[in-house]
């Protein structure tokens, strides 16, 4: 598999163009996750009561619980409409090396629905009085973190494609890879909160960052391949 | 004149059941290829085959003499597909989906206006392909296979949905692509006549 650069460069803008394009164009797709985020972190506050102590240690859990499932949420939608409309098989055909597609379609999935996310987390904190130096780390932790989910979720994306309602399967899929990205989250910003080190659960959202990011567009591409037989 | 497409000895299965056996043919530059077949007969999933998106279950397709699947990016290079689902955003607008086909493959460098004048599209350039009429959508998909450099050409249908106008316009179109060198295999369940040296294959 070869393929000269620019070519890759010029198919992977193109995807990601196009699809921000859509989503200005279709705003809504964009929202129900976010929406979602919001809801499970203000209605929680309201449950649990008033006492302050409580909502402090449980803030980093629930938020990082409710960021989760709102990016698998949008997931299933990611090569949906493409399958349909046929022009994931135009795709398929085209020169560009496909993983450089599917690598474009996992950073505009990120920019989409990961992205906000880390966004509105400030603002969402406030509801679980989340102390500002807190907040911040809870941002880089969402950074990261959404960063493999996105990548992730597009191999589980790609592979339930074919089927019908195949939401269930896709968690199922994902979330046991996903369990390390949700645990060294959710665990450092409690980490800071205690105000205990937390350079090692950085490094480690980081790492498997970079480690999801160096094979996630080649599993995508197989699996998208397998799915469209 | 050297074979650009041959297949040799071609079986495919869908699920249990065996489309063809043994089919081989040879496709040389300004050739064109018909599949014939009633419905269901499997000529979609040999044109999807030759595209590449399914595996055969024995045989194999060379471009050139490289076999297909060693070097798919030069073979989907080579090529251009008319599927039966045109592959356009319904949300974006006809320039905005050609512009991104652009960005797929390469570009024979025809100009973009003279095409969509020739295909009568040119009017419908900035409402988005949602609102354009499934005929339209075919002759705009027309306008992806002339706005490409590729020499290949898969049409799946290609008749369906146009008006007399469109049809002849897709013969004509055909003819001048042959003409010019190109190749084309063709599924129609209608008889065309375009050039002289056309190869049929009739699937049972």
């Amino acid at each position: 598999m070869t393929g000269d650069a620019p070519a890759m460069l010029a198919g992977m803008l193109g995807v990601i163009r196009r699809d921000l394009l859509l989503a200005w164009k279709r705003p809504g797709d964009i929202l129900n996750p976010l929406f979602f985020f919001v809801m499970v972190a203000a209605l929680f506050p309201l449950a649990v009561g008033p006492s302050p102590e409580q909502l402090e240690f449980s803030g980093p859990a629930v938020l990082w619980v409710a960021a989760l499932l709102a990016m698998l949420l949008s997931l299933n939608s990611l090569f949906l409409s493409d399958f349909e409309d046929g022009s994931l098989d135009q795709m398929l055909v085209s020169p560009v090396p496909l993983p450089a597609l599917a690598l474009g379609k996992s950073i505009m999935h990120w920019l989409t629905s990961g992205l906000p996310l880390v966004l509105i987390s400030p603002v969402v904190a406030i509801t679980f009085r989340m102390p500002a130096s807190v907040t911040g780390f809870l941002m880089i932790t969402l950074l990261l973190g959404t960063i493999s989910l996105s990548l992730l979720g597009s191999i589980g994306a790609a592979l339930t494609v074919g089927l019908h309602r195949g939401t269930a399967l896709l968690s199922l899929l994902i979330l046991p890879l996903a369990m390390p990205v949700l645990i060294f989250g959710a665990r450092t910003v409690s980490l800071v909160a205690a105000g205990d080190g937390v350079a090692g659960g950085l490094y480690f959202l980081g790492a498997y960052a970079v480690l999801v990011l160096s094979f996630a567009p080649f599993a995508t591409a197989a699996a998208l391949r397998i799915s469209n037989e | 004149m050297t074979t650009k497409l041959s297949a040799n000895d071609l079986t495919l299965f869908r699920g249990e059941r065996c489309l063809f056996r043994h089919l081989s043919f040879a496709l040389n530059q300004g050739e064109l290829l018909l599949l014939e077949g009633r419905n269901g007969t499997g000529k979609t999933s040999l044109m999807r085959a030759i595209a590449g998106l399914i595996s055969f279950e024995a045989g194999e397709i060379f471009w050139g003499d490289v076999p297909v699947l060693s070097d798919r990016q030069a073979f989907h290079g080579a090529l251009v597909w008319m599927a039966h689902r045109v592959g356009f955003k319904a949300d974006l607008t006809l320039v905005e989906n050609l512009r991104f086909e652009a960005n797929l493959r390469s570009q024979s460098g025809a100009d973009f206006d003279e095409v969509l004048h020739r295909l009568d599209i040119d009017r419908l350039k900035r409402l988005p392909i949602r609102s354009l009429s499934a005929g339209q959508q075919r002759r705009v998909a027309l306008a992806r296979m002339l706005l490409s450099g590729a020499p290949l050409w898969l049409m799946d249908e290609p008749f369906t949905n146009l008006d007399r106008e469109g049809r002849e316009l897709v013969v004509k179109l055909t003819s001048e692509h042959l003409d010019m060198g190109g190749m084309c295999i063709m599924a129609a369940h209608q008889d065309v006549e375009i050039g002289s040296n056309a190869q049929k294959i009739v699937l049972q």
